[in-house]
């Protein structure tokens, strides 16, 4: 594995930097050199599920030539992943060997145990994508279930959609509240203080909405939990 | 052609509406709650049974695809078979002649036993035939419950799934059915009290088919009540109304759907009843046997080489089963009879017309989570034909305000320093924070933020930070 490159997604990039720092910091503890190729910007998957696969596919071929030439670009977003992985190769621009964070980790890498601390009760929601276009299977789970002082809390109900899907959740705001509602009624069941996930867009869409309702519950990517150390433990995110 | 195509419902809104006043039933969300969580876990240990699962869906995509490449010939091997054994075989290009043929072939019976079936729901056969003083009897339970009420269905295999039992009970007491009690048995026994007096007053029988063997033009009917048996057997003329893409070439392509399917729909091993024709036999069955075959957008259909596979479909129904947002607003929200994920994929299709603003709304009635993939088990990449039909939307549309946003994003994303920019403008956002989120973002956002606080954005995007730190 000579040159790793970072995808951090648009979304991530711009929202949610903490979580792309978590990816280097994570990286670079397990003793790997990352990159980030400074032209990178989006996977173009709003606009492929929007319909707009021309737009898409003009993304999905700068996305090839950015990363033309890494061994692995790994990215903090299942469904970027899967789009680059599975959707960019019928846009005519496939060929860049793009890991999701925890497929990284645990297949590349072959480490489960990161050396992580996260004193904090917490439950995983398994992304649609990562779950059923990448098939990560239980390999975040692996990966918390490693993490030092950290309480794993079942989800119920985990593999049922938070309601986001992208412009869905404008489209049919509706129905992608009542999704988001009974999600919220999993996450609170189980009493955890964290709700963690390998995609930012789905924590944004149910912390979101757990932050509406003043919930108690904080949405945090599984990259900054894995990056957290006894001596550099996490913290929330200044703005 | 120019006449609607009744496999939607004039005047159903488009599905977000649809969507809006269904979630606010707490009855029908409690019901679809209750039935699909139950049948979705019987699926699931039905088909882990099975080592060979994966295998036999793909066996069952591939039958179904070489069908489907070759439907021509198959059709016209079914109809020299059909004819050789005894049965007619009529075309019909849309619903207004498939619904004429069968009107024409009921003659002067004034009532007729029906068999459930999806063709005849999807052409309006029923409206068809009262608006030609002919009174449909449905038999199937569920098909019975929804007729009575005067309602619509809302699910291809449960057309009354967004009933309980008290309200069926309800239903059938307004109608003159007295059951005993809202017990399941209670209520099948007053059904099956008003339906064999139909089964034997009545001469003629439609159906529709779940296959047909193109080598011996037999056609095949799966159903766990029985009275499918009934309508099949009892009536003098049996008229049988199948989607051309329902056949398969042999009957050893036959036995791969006939354990694809009830494992997939009702969680069986086995359904209860299997009935099989071919032609007629004299003194046994019906003595007149006519197998409509209806097109009604299936050859539209076939010309699209990503939505073609929608035309693989069985009729399953797990893809409703397990699909989040048909669990939420139930089946009348699609406006179709073809409801679910599917009925958002085939739908669309068969209308086949893309200034249909309500069939233009399917497509989008979707989070795009792959459950529907994951469980079709003729492997129809519900999520791939979904993002299709959505792009045929938007080439219909030509230029509106989403398609200006998305040029826009598109050409900001196109160029890393335009990206640049518009993120540090798009950071000032966070001067709409208070306590670390944001409850009211203004313009579009404002659905977003109806429901849903938005994330503050940061003083420093990842990448300005890569540049401090590493760059
Ligand atoms: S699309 Fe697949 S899962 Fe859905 S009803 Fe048809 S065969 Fe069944």
């Amino acid at each position: 594995m000579e040159r790793i490159a970072l995808f951090a997604t648009c979304l991530t990039d711009t929202l949610y930097p903490a979580t792309a720092r978590a990816v280097v910091r994570l990286l670079e503890r397990l003793g790997r050199a990352v990159e980030f190729p400074l032209d990178q910007t989006c996977c173009g998957q709003m606009h492929f599920n929007t319909g707009y696969a021309a737009h898409a596919e003009g993304l999905a071929r700068s996305f090839a030539s950015v990363f033309a030439g890494y061994d692995a670009v790994v990215t903090p977003s299942g469904s970027c992943a899967g789009m680059a992985r599975e959707v960019h190769p019928k846009l005519g621009a496939g060929g860049v060997p793009v890991y999701e964070l925890s497929e990284f980790l645990v297949d590349v890498l072959g480490v489960t145990d990161v050396g992580a601390y996260f004193p904090h009760r917490v439950t995983y929601h398994p992304t649609c994508h990562s779950l059923r276009v990448l098939g990560v299977g239980d390999k975040p789970l692996a990966l918390l279930r490693a993490v030092r002082g950290l309480e794993l809390v079942e989800l119920p109900l985990a593999e049922s959609c938070c309601g986001f899907g992208g412009t869905f959740a404008l489209k049919n705001a509706d129905t992608s509240t009542a999704m988001l509602a009974d999600k919220m009624r999993c996450v609170l069941d189980t009493g955890a203080e964290v709700l963690t996930s390998g995609d930012n867009s789905c924590l944004m869409h149910i912390g979101g909405g757990l932050s509406r309702l003043r919930a108690g519950v904080r949405p945090v990517h599984l990259a900054e939990i894995l990056a957290s150390t006894e001596e550099d433990p996490w913290a929330p995110a200044t703005r | 052609m120019g006449t609607r195509n009744p496999v939607t419902w004039l005047g159903s809104p488009a599905f977000p509406e649809a969507a809006r006043t269904a979630l606010a039933d707490t009855q029908l969300r409690r019901n679809l709650r209750n039935a699909t969580t139950t049948i979705r876990g019987r699926r699931a240990a039905a088909v882990a049974e099975l080592p060979d699962w994966e295998r036999l869906r793909r066996a069952g995509e591939a039958i179904k695809d070489r069908v489907l490449a070759e439907l021509d010939t198959h059709l016209e091997r079914l109809e020299a078979a059909v004819t050789a054994r005894g049965g007619v075989v009529h075309w019909a290009r849309d619903a207004a002649e498939a619904n004429e043929i069968v009107l024409r072939l009921v003659g002067d019976e004034r009532e007729v036993v029906k068999v459930k079936s999806m063709a005849t729901a999807e052409i309006g056969l029923n409206e068809a035939l009262a608006a030609g003083g002919v009174r449909a009897v449905e038999t199937d339970l569920a098909e019975l419950i929804v007729q009575l009420g005067d309602d619509r269905p809302s699910h291809i295999l449960v057309p009354a799934i967004h009933r309980n039992r008290a309200e069926i009970r309800e239903i059938f007491r307004r109608s003159g059915l007295a059951a005993t009690g809202d017990a399941p048995r209670e209520l099948a026994e007053a059904a099956r009290a008003h339906l064999r007096e139909k089964f034997l007053s009545c001469k003629v029988a439609i159906s529709g088919a779940n296959f047909a063997v193109a080598d011996t033009g037999s056609v095949v009917v799966l159903e766990s009540e029985g009275n499918g048996r009934m309508c099949l057997t009892l009536p003098e003329k049996l008229i049988t109304v199948m989607g051309i893409e329902k056949l398969v070439p042999t009957w050893q392509d036959l036995e791969v759907f006939l354990q694809l399917l009830p494992r997939s729909s009702t969680a069986e091993r086995m359904n209860p009843y299997t009935s099989v024709w071919t032609g007629v036999t004299p003194g046994d069955g019906p003595a007149e046997f006519h197998l409509v075959l209806l097109d009604n957008g299936r050859t539209a259909t076939l010309a699209d080489p990503t939505g073609r596979q929608a035309l693989r479909c069985i009729r399953c129904s797990a893809c409703l089963n397990v699909c989040p947002v048909y669990e939420r607003t139930g089946g009348k929200s699609y406006g179709s009879v073809y409801p679910g994920p599917i009925g958002a994929i085939l739908t669309p299709q068969l209308v086949d017309d893309p200034h249909d603003a309500q069939a233009a709304s399917l497509p989008y009635a979707s989070s795009l989570c792959g459950a529907c993939f994951e469980v079709c088990p003729v492997r129809i990449d519900i999520p791939e034909v979904l993002t299709h039909l959505r792009a045929r939307v938007v080439s219909a549309r030509g230029r509106t305000a989403e398609s200006v946003a998305m040029a826009a994003a598109a050409w900001v994303f196109g160029d890393p320093a335009r990206y640049e920019r518009a993120q540090r403008l798009g950071s000032l956002a966070r001067f709409l924070g208070r306590d670390g989120r944001i409850s009211r973002l203004p313009g579009p956002g404002a659905v977003w933020t109806a429901s849903r606080d938005a994330p503050v954005p940061p003083r420093e995007s990842f990448r300005e930070w890569w540049r401090r730190n590493r760059g």
